[in-house]
C-alpha cells in the first residue's frame, strides 16, 4: 500500500501532505461542515445555482403549459437539446462511480480523498440527466407508462425499445450510486455526530449514522460490503452508457446505426466525467485550503485519465469516419459527409478541436501541474463533449434517407434555458452537499496517514 | 313600459345581436342579453299572439318559435352558465327523411360545387346532418368520381368562423327584413325609370335557373344592366371563338383518344374546367402494363413549371408571349395557317415546331393541341385551326354552344359598368358574390368607382374588400346551404341541394334575384324546382326531379356537339414583333391553391403545398436562376417590380425550370379583409394587373431592394440523388427492351434473409384467410395535383398549423407529394418527378420497434396502427421512420374551441390532442366500417369496396388500395408488374405501399 | 458486583497498541471483546478472528433473484400477457431482454448487499452502551478502544481492569449498560 510514502523520489507526488494526524485530518474536513461561518464563496456559488434553477423552473413551467413546441424541434429532428443534455449529464456521472468503484478494485488509494465528492457529483449529474427523458415527452404527465406496472389498460412497456432499457439502466444506476454513496458516508456521519455541538445537527447526523460506532466486527463486514458494491458497480457503470448508446445504435438512422458506439460512448463519458471532477476539485481545494488532501498528484492523475480517454474518443471519431466510408452505403457516406461538411460543420470541427486537439496539451507535465490550465482544459472538454452529442443526434436526424424530408434544427431560447437551468440545479445541489456533508471521505483519508500503519513485531 | 326606445327590443334584434356574437360567446351573450331590461320586458308579455307580432320575419310562425326558443334558453341559463361550449348541432335539420338516418352511419348526397361558375359534381358525406367530406360524383362527367382541391376544401369554407353572419347596413348589424324593406323602396323608384339606375354585377353564371331569373328581371327593368366579372375566367377563349368562328363556342377535349398532346401553356391536367376528367383520360393512355405498352406523348410549352409540365415527355420552357410564335410555327408546319411573326430571339421554337408538327401529322385525328386559358386569343384561334386541320374535331376536340348564360366579353362588360358609374347614372348596384374591388383590373380603380353608385349592396360569404365600400352587406348562403343548379364543362346540369340549413341565415344570389322579380316571396327550393318543372315536358316530373336531385346530374342536359365553320380571316391578324428589350415578361396566373383569392381564408388550401414549388401560405415572384443571378437576388430577397408605372415590392423565389427573361406572379394573395387566415398572407398582385394585360405582357422591371422574406416550404431539398433510388424511372423504349432497367440496380433483400420467423399474414388462428392491406402508387399516372392531400386532411381531421409552424417543419399533413428535379437545380430544363408519400405500413416497421409504450404496433392485417391514447410523445418513432411520414402535435394544434369547426370533424376519427404522434392509417376507419358491413352479411370484402380518401380523390387513379392476399385484386395486379418497387427497400422495411416506376415517351427524333 | 456493567473499555492512541492489546486479550482467553476504531484496520480483524461473514452469499442470491425477475417479467409480458406483433419481431425476442435482465441483476444485488450489511451489523441501532463512556466520542476521531464485555465468562471487573491496565492504555473506564 501507499508505497509512494516510502519512495524518496516522489516527494512531490504525495497523495497527502506530511504533518497530518488523525485529529487534524478529521477536524479540517469536519469544520467545513460544522463551522459557524459560511464562506462568501459558498454563498456566491449557491446563489448562482439558485438563480439558474429558477430559470429552469420557468422554462419547465412554460414547457408543461404549452408543449415541446417551445423548443426548436421539428420533423425530422425530433430530438434536440433534451436528449443531448441527457447523454451529457449521464456521461459526467460516470467519473464518480468509476473513481469510487473501479479505482477501489484496482487499489488506487489516491482516490480516497476525491471519491466522496466525485460520487456526489455522480448523483447530482444523474438527477439532472434523469429529468430530460421526462421533460422531452409530449405528454410528460404520463411518464410512468414507461414502467411495467399492473394497469387497467392491459398494455405494458415495449421491452424491445431502447428507451425502456434506459428507464431500467438509469434508475438502477441512480439507486446503486445512492446506496454506494450512503454506505461510504456512514462512518463520517458518525464522526460528525460525535463532533458537532449543535443538538439538532447531532440528532440528524445520529439518525443518518444509524448508530455506527466503528466496531471492528462492523468494519470487517463493511470492508466486504464496499468491495462487493464496487464489484457490482463496475459492470453497471460500463453498462449504463452502453445502454444509452443503444438509443442511437438500435435506430436505423444513418450516423446512429453503428456497432462501436458503446465503447465510444463509455470512453466519452469517463472523459467528460473526469473533466467535471477537475472543474469542481480545483476551485474547491483552493477555497477551502484542502491542497494538503487534494494534492497536485490527484489533479495530475485525473489529467492522465482524461488524456487516455480523450485518445480513445479521438480514435472513435476516426473509426466513425472509417466505418462510414467502409460500409460503402450511400446513406452512411452522406451522413458522415454531412456531419463534417454539412449544415453542422461548425459545431463538428469545434468539437474536434475541443475533444482531440486541446487535450493533447496534457502530454506535457508543466501543463498537467498547473491547476489553472487544467481547470480551463477541463471546461473545454466539457463543452466539446456536449457538442459531440449534439452533433451526433441532430446532424444525423437532419439529413437521413429521403432528401425531401430533410430539415434543419434551430435551438430556441427555451432550449438554452432548460439546458443552463439544469446546470443551476447541479450547482444548487452540489453546494448544499459541500455545506452539509463532508466532501472528503474522512475515514478513508485517515488510512492514508503513515501512523495508520500497524507495526507488526514479528507478525504472523 | 316598453315604450322607451333604447329599452324596446324585438326578436329580430335579439337574433341579430346573438348572431353578431358568433361562436362560443353565443350563450354568454344571451345571458347578458337576458339581463337587459328590454328582454325582461319582452318576457313579461305573456301572450304568444303578441309575440308573433314582434317578428319581422317573412314567416310569422318563425317569430313564435324563436320567441319560445329564446325564452326557454334564457330561463335555462341559470343552470347552464357553466356550459360555455354548448354544441350548436341542434340547429341542424335533417335534409332527408330521418328514417333514412342510422346514427353513426354517414349519408351521401349528390350536389355540385362551382368554380368560375362551372360545375363539378360532388357527393357530400353527411354525419347526422353535418356535411364533413366532399368527394367526386362518379356519375358526373366532369369529375368521374375524383375531386379537386377546391370542392374538397369548400366544406371547411362552409364552417369558416369568419363568414359574414348577419346583414349589415354601414357596418351596423341589421336584419333581412329591413334590407328587403329598403330594397322594395328602391325597386319601386327604379320601376318608374325602367330600372335605368339598376346594375347587377355577378361572376360567371351558368345556372339555367339564375339565367331565367335575370331574363325576367330584364323584362321588368328593360334599362337595367347585368355585368359579369370572373378574374380568372376564360376571357381569351371567349375572344378567340369570336375571332375564329364569329360566335361564342364552348370547347372541350377527349384525351382518351389522343396519341399526341400539345399543351400550349395549358395546365389541363391540374387546373381549369374538366381538368379531373382530362387527367383521368390522359393517364389512362399513359398506363403501361405487361401487354399494354402504347403510351401517349405530351409536349408542353410553358413559362412556369406546372403539374402538366411535370408529366411532359418534352417540356419546353417558353415565355408565355413566345407561345404565340410557337403556335404560328406549328400551324405553319401542319399547314393550318401561314405567317406569324419571326422574332429570332428563340431559334428553338422552329426546331420544336418542326418535330412536333411531324409528330402531329403522323397522328391525324388522334391528337390534341390545347391552348392555355391564359394565352392570347390568337393562340386559341390557331389551336382551333390546327385541330381542324388535323381532323381532330369530332374525335378528340368537341364544340358546343356556350355553357355560360351570357358569354359576353367580361372585361368590356366591367369597363362599361365603370363608365356608367362615372356618369353617375347608377342608383342601385347589386354585387352578387365576387369581390371586384379586390379582383378587378387595377386601372379600373373599382374601389373608388363603385362608391359612385348611390346604393351599393354586396352579397358574399365574407365581409371582404368589396363589402367595405358597400352600404349593405348580405351574408351569402354557401352552396352546401342552399338550392341551386349549374352547368358542367359540357353543359350537363347538376342540381345543388343543401346539406344543412344556413348556419348564419345566409341567402343565395338566386333568392336575392327572386326578390327583384314579381313574386319575391319564394324560397330557393321552389324557385329551382319551378324552373325545371317549366323545362320538363311530361307528367312524371316529381319522379324525374327526385332522380335528378339524387343522381346529381340531369341526364341529357349536355349541350349538343357541333362543328362550327372556321373563319379564315380570323387568322390573318398577325401579332406584331415582340421583344423584351432588356425588360422582363410578366405572367399573371391564379394561385394554384387559393385561386383568385376567394379561398384565401381556407386553412386547408393555404397550407396545401403548391404543386412543384411546395410552398405554403404565400405567393412569390417566380423567376429563373439566371435572371435571379443577373438581378443579384436569391430566394427570399425582396425586389421592387414596376410595370406601366405601377410598383410593387415582393419576395423572389427561384424556380428551376422557369423560363428565363420572365417572371410569374400568382394573384389572390395579399387580402386585407379576407378573414384571419387570409389577411396578411402573401402580397397582392392585382395592382399590377391592368385591363391591357390580364395574363401577360413585356415591360416589367425588377430591382433588388433591401429586406428579406422567409417562405414556408414543406420540402427543402429537391434535387434527385440517383444513388438513393428514390424514383425509378426510364423511357418506354428502355422499358420494352428490359423491364428491369427502370430499377437501375436498386437492391431489394430477399425475404428469406432473416433469422426471425416471418409473421403469418395469410391465415388467422382458425386457418381462415386474412386480409392484408396494401397500396400501389403508379408514379406514371400521378400528376402531383395534391388533391389527395386535401382529401386526407378532410377525412382524418388533420389540423392546420399556420405559416410559422410550417416554417418550423411542423405541418401535419399525413400524406405529402414530393417533387424532385432530375439534374441540378441550375439545369435550365430539369425533369420533374412527383411522388406521393403516405405511410408505407412497413412489415418490419422501424417505428414500432422503438416505441417504449407500444403505442404503435402491427395489426393482424398488416397495418401499422397508431394508438393516440397510448402515445406519450417520445417522438422516437418519427426519428426512426426512414420515410418521415409521422407527424407530431408539438402544441395543441387541433381546434377544440370554435363551435362551427366542431361540426366539421369526421366523427370516425380521433381529434388528436397535444403531445401525441399521428400518421396515415390507410383510413382504418373506412376499412373497419366496410369490414363490419361484410361481416354482418357474412361475406368477404369485394375488391374496391374500400377506397382510402386519397385514392377516392385521385383524378388519375394513381393510388390503388386493396387486399394483397387476393391475387385478383387491382392492387395485387399492380404490384405484380415489373415496374413495381418499394421505396428504400434496401433497408428491409418491407413496405406495404409500393410504387410503379414512371416512364416517359420521348420523341425519338427530338435530339436528331 | 452490586451494579451491572456492560464491560470495561481501554483507550489507546494508536492502532499498533490496540492490535497488540487485542492479541494479548485473546491469548488471555477473552472472547467477548470488541475494538472500536476510526478507520478499518485489517490486522485487527485477524487479531479478533473476524474474517468470515455471509454477505457475499446474500449478494449472490439477490443477484440471481434479480436476473430471474427481469427475464421472466419480460417473457411473461411479451409472450403471455400481451402478445402483439411489434415490427415483425418474434414474441420472444430474447436478445432484447438481456439488458433489462442484467440491470435488474445489478439492482437486486446492490440492494441486498446494503440491506445485508445493515442486518449483519445490527444497524440501525439507536442505543449502545459504549456511548455512555464520554471519551468514546473520540472513537470516530483519533482514539482506539478495546472493550471486554461482561458477558465474557472470564470477565471479572477487578481482574479484567488490572489486565487492561497492564496493557498501558491512556485510561480504562467502566461501560455502563
Amino acid at each position: 500500500m501507499a508505497e509512494e510514502l516510502q519512495d524518496p523520489h516522489v516527494a512531490s507526488k504525495k497523495i497527502i501532505a506530511p504533518g497530518y494526524t488523525f485529529g487534524t485530518v478529521t477536524d479540517q474536513i469536519a469544520t467545513v461542515v460544522l463551522t459557524k461561518r459560511t464562506p462568501v464563496f459558498w454563498f456566491g456559488g449557491f446563489a448562482a445555482g439558485l438563480v439558474l434553477l429558477f430559470l429552469f423552473l420557468l422554462a419547465v413551467g412554460l414547457l408543461f403549459a404549452k408543449g415541446v413546441g417551445i423548443w426548436g424541434l421539428r420533423t425530422p429532428v425530433m430530438w434536440g437539446f433534451a436528449i443531448t443534455n441527457f447523454v451529457w449529464w449521464i456521461g459526467i456521472g460516470h467519473a464518480g462511480t468509476l473513481i469510487s468503484a473501479i479505482l477501489l478494485l484496482l487499489n488506487q488509494r489516491w482516490r480516497n480523498s476525491i471519491n466522496r465528492f466525485a460520487e456526489a457529483m455522480t448523483l447530482f449529474a444523474v438527477a439532472c440527466a434523469g429529468m430530460f427523458p421526462l421533460l422531452h415527452l409530449g405528454r410528460p404527465w404520463l411518464f410512468y407508462w414507461l414502467f411495467p406496472y399492473p394497469n387497467t389498460m392491459g398494455v405494458q412497456p415495449n421491452f424491445r425499445s431502447p428507451l425502456v432499457w434506459d428507464v431500467f439502466a438509469v434508475s438502477t444506476y441512480a439507486t446503486v450510486s445512492l446506496l454506494f454513496w450512503f454506505v461510504g458516508l456512514m462512518p463520517d456521519l458518525a464522526t460528525l455526530r460525535d463532533r458537532t455541538h449543535n443538538r439538532f445537527a447531532r440528532f440528524t447526523y445520529g439518525i443518518l449514522a444509524m448508530g455506527w460506532r466503528g466496531s471492528a466486527k462492523h468494519w470487517s463486514i463493511y470492508e466486504t460490503a464496499s468491495l462487493l458494491l464496487a464489484g457490482i458497480a463496475t459492470p453497471l457503470v460500463l453498462s449504463v452508457h452502453t445502454v444509452v448508446s443503444f438509443d442511437f445504435t438500435i435506430a436505423i438512422v444513418p450516423g446512429w446505426h453503428s456497432t462501436f458506439f458503446p465503447p465510444y460512448f463509455v470512453a466519452g463519458a469517463i472523459y467528460s466525467g473526469f473533466a467535471m471532477v477537475l472543474a469542481l476539485a480545483i476551485p474547491l481545494r483552493s477555497v477551502y485550503g484542502l491542497e494538503g488532501l487534494i494534492t497536485d498528484r490527484h489533479l495530475e492523475n485525473s489529467a492522465k485519465v482524461m488524456l487516455a480517454t480523450g485518445l480513445i474518443v479521438g480514435y472513435s471519431y476516426m473509426m466513425e469516419f472509417f466505418n462510414g466510408w467502409y460500409t460503402s452505403n450511400v446513406y452512411e457516406h452522406a451522413a458522415i459527409w454531412n456531419r463534417m461538411f454539412g449544415p453542422y460543420k461548425t459545431a463538428y470541427w469545434f468539437l474536434i478541436t475541443c475533444n482531440i486537439v486541446a487535450p493533447q496539451l496534457l502530454w506535457f507535465k508543466q501543463i498537467r501541474q498547473k491547476p489553472a490550465l487544467l481547470f480551463m482544459s477541463s471546461i473545454v472538454v466539457l463543452i466539446g463533449m456536449w457538442l459531440e452529442r449534439y452533433v451526433i443526434i441532430v446532424s444525423s436526424l437532419a439529413q437521413d434517407y429521403l432528401p425531401s424530408s430533410w430539415g434543419i434544427f434551430r435551438a430556441t431560447k427555451w432550449d438554452w434555458f432548460t439546458y443552463v437551468g439544469t446546470i443551476g440545479l447541479f450547482l444548487f445541489l452540489f453546494f448544499l452537499f459541500i455545506r452539509l456533508l463532508p466532501m472528503i471521505s474522512i475515514f478513508e483519508v485517515r488510512t492514508l496517514l503513515p501512523q495508520a500503519k500497524v507495526e507488526e513485531e514479528g507478525g504472523n | 313600459m316598453s315604450n322607451n326606445p333604447e329599452n324596446h327590443l324585438d326578436l329580430a334584434t335579439v337574433r341579430d345581436r346573438l348572431r353578431s356574437t358568433g361562436g362560443r360567446k353565443y350563450w354568454r351573450s344571451l345571458d347578458e342579453l337576458a339581463a337587459t331590461p328590454g328582454f325582461a320586458d319582452l318576457l313579461h308579455r305573456e301572450f304568444p299572439r303578441q309575440a308573433i307580432g314582434w317578428s319581422d320575419d317573412e314567416n310569422p310562425g318563425e317569430g313564435r318559435r324563436n320567441f319560445l326558443k329564446l325564452m326557454g334558453a334564457s330561463l335555462a341559463l341559470a343552470g347552464l352558465t357553466a356550459c360555455t361550449r354548448q354544441p350548436t348541432e341542434h340547429i341542424v335539420p335533417y335534409v332527408r327523411q330521418p328514417e333514412e338516418l342510422i346514427p353513426g352511419r354517414p349519408l351521401f348526397f349528390a350536389s355540385a360545387a362551382t368554380l368560375g361558375g362551372v360545375a363539378n359534381g360532388v357527393l357530400v358525406e353527411s354525419h347526422e346532418g353535418r356535411p364533413t367530406k366532399i368527394e367526386g360524383n362518379p356519375e358526373h362527367p366532369a369529375t368521374l368520381g375524383a375531386c379537386d382541391i377546391f370542392s374538397q376544401a369548400s366544406v371547411l369554407q362552409l364552417y369558416d368562423p369568419d363568414r359574414a353572419q348577419a346583414p349589415t347596413l354601414n357596418g351596423e348589424i341589421s336584419g333581412w327584413g329591413s334590407f328587403f324593406g329598403s330594397l322594395r323602396a328602391m325597386l319601386t323608384a327604379q320601376k318608374a325609370k325602367n330600372g335605368a339606375g339598376l346594375r347587377i354585377l355577378t361572376e360567371t353564371i351558368t345556372s339555367p335557373t339564375v339565367a331565367e331569373q335575370l331574363k325576367g328581371i330584364q323584362k321588368l327593368y328593360p334599362a337595367a344592366k347585368w355585368h359579369q366579372w370572373e378574374p380568372a375566367g376564360p376571357h381569351s377563349a371567349r375572344a378567340a371563338s369570336m375571332q375564329a368562328f364569329g360566335q361564342p363556342q364552348n370547347t372541350y377535349y377527349d384525351f382518351s383518344k389522343a396519341d399526341v398532346v400539345v399543351a400550349l401553356d395549358s395546365d389541363f391536367l391540374a387546373s381549369g374546367v374538366a381538368s379531373l376528367r382530362y387527367a383521368r383520360q390522359f393517364s389512362a393512355r399513359r398506363r403501361v402494363s405487361e401487354g399494354k405498352t402504347n403510351m401517349n406523348r405530351l409536349y408542353v410549352a410553358e413559362p412556369m413549371p406546372t403539374a402538366t409540365g411535370s408529366k411532359a415527355d418534352h417540356r419546353m420552357p417558353l415565355r408565355a408571349g413566345d407561345v404565340e410564335e410557337l403556335t404560328w410555327a406549328l400551324a405553319t408546319t401542319v399547314q393550318a395557317a401561314a405567317g406569324g411573326p419571326k422574332t429570332n430571339d428563340n431559334g428553338d421554337i422552329y426546331r420544336w415546331a418542326e418535330k412536333i408538327g411531324a409528330d402531329l401529322l403522323r397522328s391525324k385525328g388522334a391528337s390534341v393541341v390545347i391552348a392555355g386559358e391564359y394565352q392570347s386569343p390568337m393562340v386559341h384561334a390557331l389551336a382551333h385551326a390546327i385541330n381542324a386541320k388535323l381532323g381532330n374535331v369530332g374525335t378528340t376536340v368537341f364544340y358546343t354552344d356556350p355553357i355560360e348564360a351570357n358569354p359576353t366579353d367580361q372585361l368590356a362588360s366591367l369597363q362599361d359598368l365603370a363608365k356608367d358609374l362615372d356618369s353617375g347614372v347608377v342608383d342601385v348596384l347589386l354585387i352578387l358574390s365576387g369581390n371586384p374591388v379586390f379582383t378587378a383590373p387595377a386601372d379600373l380603380g373599382m374601389a373608388a368607382r363603385i362608391q359612385k353608385a348611390k346604393t351599393r349592396v354586396h352579397l358574399s360569404l365574407f365581409r371582404d374588400e368589396t363589402s367595405q365600400v358597400c352600404q349593405w352587406h348580405l351574408p351569402e348562403a354557401h352552396f352546401l346551404e342552399s338550392w341551386g343548379d349549374a352547368r358542367a364543362f359540357d353543359g350537363t346540369v347538376s342540381i345543388q341541394q343543401p346539406l344543412i340549413a344556413p348556419l348564419y341565415q345566409g341567402r343565395s344570389a338566386c333568392e336575392i334575384l327572386q326578390s327583384l322579380s314579381e313574386s319575391p316571396e319564394m324560397n330557393p327550393y321552389v324557385i329551382v324546382k319551378n324552373y325545371w318543372s317549366s323545362q320538363h315536358a311530361g307528367a312524371d316530373f316529381d319522379a324525374w326531379w327526385r332522380r335528378a336531385v339524387h343522381d346529381g346530374v340531369i341526364a341529357g342536359t349536355a349541350l349538343p356537339q357541333k362543328t362550327p365553320a372556321l373563319h379564315g380571316e380570323g387568322l390573318t391578324a398577325h401579332a406584331q414583333k415582340r421583344t423584351l428589350g432588356g425588360k422582363l415578361e410578366v405572367n399573371f396566373r391564379p394561385d394554384p391553391t387559393i385561386y383568385d383569392g376567394r379561398f384565401a381564408n381556407n386553412g386547408w388550401l393555404q397550407e396545401l403545398p403548391k404543386p412543384i414549388t411546395k410552398m405554403t401560405w404565400d405567393n412569390a415572384v417566380y423567376m429563373n436562376p439566371g435572371d435571379a443571378h443577373r438581378l443579384g437576388v436569391e430566394t427570399g430577397s425582396m425586389v421592387e417590380l414596376s410595370y406601366e408605372g405601377r410598383r410593387l415590392k415582393a419576395p423572389v423565389r427561384i424556380q428551376p425550370g422557369h423560363v428565363d427573361g420572365s417572371v410569374t406572379l400568382h394573384f389572390g394573395y395579399g387580402r386585407t379583409h379576407g378573414g384571419r387566415s387570409a389577411n396578411g398572407a402573401g402580397f397582392d398582385v392585382y395592382p399590377l394587373r391592368t385591363s391591357k394585360a390580364l395574363w401577360q405582357d413585356v415591360g416589367l422591371e425588377a430591382s433588388k431592394v433591401s429586406g428579406s422574406y422567409e417562405f414556408a416550404d414543406t420540402q427543402m431539398e429537391g434535387v434527385l440523388d440517383p444513388a438513393r433510388h428514390i424514383i425509378h424511372k426510364g423511357t418506354i423504349a428502355e422499358y420494352l427492351k428490359d423491364p428491369e432497367a427502370v430499377h437501375d440496380g436498386a437492391e431489394a433483400p430477399a425475404k428469406s434473409l432473416t433469422l426471425y420467423p416471418g409473421f403469418n399474414y395469410q391465415t388467422d388462428e382458425e386457418g381462415r384467410p386474412k386480409y392484408a392491406w396494401g397500396m400501389a402508387i403508379d408514379l406514371n399516372s400521378c400528376t402531383g395535383c395534391t388533391a389527395c392531400i386535401v382529401a386526407c386532411q378532410a377525412e382524418n381531421n388533420i389540423a392546420v398549423v399556420g405559416k410559422d409552424q410550417v416554417r418550423r417543419g411542423r405541418n401535419m399533413q399525413w400524406l405529402r407529394v414530393d417533387t424532385y428535379y432530375a439534374g441540378t437545380a441550375e439545369d435550365p430544363n430539369p425533369e420533374f418527378y412527383n411522388q406521393p408519400i403516405p405511410c408505407m405500413q412497413c412489415e418490419n416497421a422501424p417505428c414500432e420497434l422503438v416505441c417504449p409504450v407500444q403505442a404503435t404496433s402491427h395489426s393482424a392485417e398488416g397495418l401499422n396502427d397508431m394508438v393516440y391514447n397510448r402515445c406519450v410523445g417520445t417522438r422516437y418513432c418519427s426519428n426512426n421512420c426512414p420515410y418521415k411520414v409521422r407527424r407530431f402535435n408539438f402544441y395543441l394544434f387541433s381546434d377544440y374551441e370554435t363551435p362551427s369547426l366542431k361540426l366539421l370533424h369526421n366523427p370516425d376519427v380521433t381529434v388528436r390532442s397535444r403531445g401525441v404522434m399521428e400518421k396515415c392509417t390507410y383510413c382504418v376507419q373506412r376499412i373497419n366500417a366496410a369490414k363490419m358491413d361484410a361481416e354482418k352479411q357474412d361475406r368477404r370484402l369485394q375488391d374496391g369496396e374500400i377506397q382510402t380518401a386519397c385514392q377516392a380523390s385521385c383524378p388519375t387513379e394513381a393510388i390503388i388500395f386493396g387486399d394483397i392476399n387476393d391475387p385478383n385484386s387491382r392492387v395485387s395486379k399492380m404490384k405484380s408488374q415489373k415496374r413495381n418497387y418499394g421505396l428504400l427497400e434496401d433497408i428491409n422495411t418491407r413496405p406495404r405501399t409500393t410504387y410503379l416506376a414512371t416512364l416517359r415517351n420521348p420523341n425519338p427524333e427530338w435530339e436528331s | 458486583m452490586n451494579k451491572p456493567v456492560y464491560g470495561l473499555m481501554a483507550e489507546f492512541d494508536n492502532p499498533t497498541a490496540l492490535v497488540a492489546a487485542a492479541r494479548a486479550a485473546r491469548e488471555k482467553g477473552y472472547r467477548k471483546l470488541d475494538a472500536y476504531t476510526p478507520f478499518p484496520i485489517e490486522e485487527l480483524s485477524d487479531a479478533l478472528h473476524l474474517h468470515h461473514n455471509k454477505l457475499p452469499l446474500i449478494v449472490l442470491i439477490g443477484g440471481i433473484l434479480g436476473g430471474l425477475t427481469g427475464y421472466l417479467l419480460q417473457y411473461y409480458v411479451t409472450v403471455i400477457y400481451f402478445p402483439i406483433n411489434i415490427a415483425g419481431r418474434p414474441l420472444h425476442s430474447w436478445p432484447a431482454y438481456i439488458i433489462i435482465t442484467f440491470e435488474l441483476t445489478i439492482l437486486f444485488a446492490a440492494i441486498s448487499c446494503v440491506l445485508g450489511l445493515l442486518a449483519l451489523c445490527g444497524l440501525p441501532m439507536p442505543y449502545h452502551p459504549t456511548f455512555n463512556v464520554p471519551r468514546f466520542a473520540l472513537a470516530s476521531r483519533n482514539r482506539f478502544f478495546l472493550c471486554i464485555e461482561a458477558r465474557d465468562p472470564l470477565f471479572d471487573t477487578k481482574q479484567t481492569s488490572e489486565f487492561l491496565e497492564s496493557l498501558e492504555p491512556r485510561e480504562v473506564s467502566e461501560v455502563a449498560p
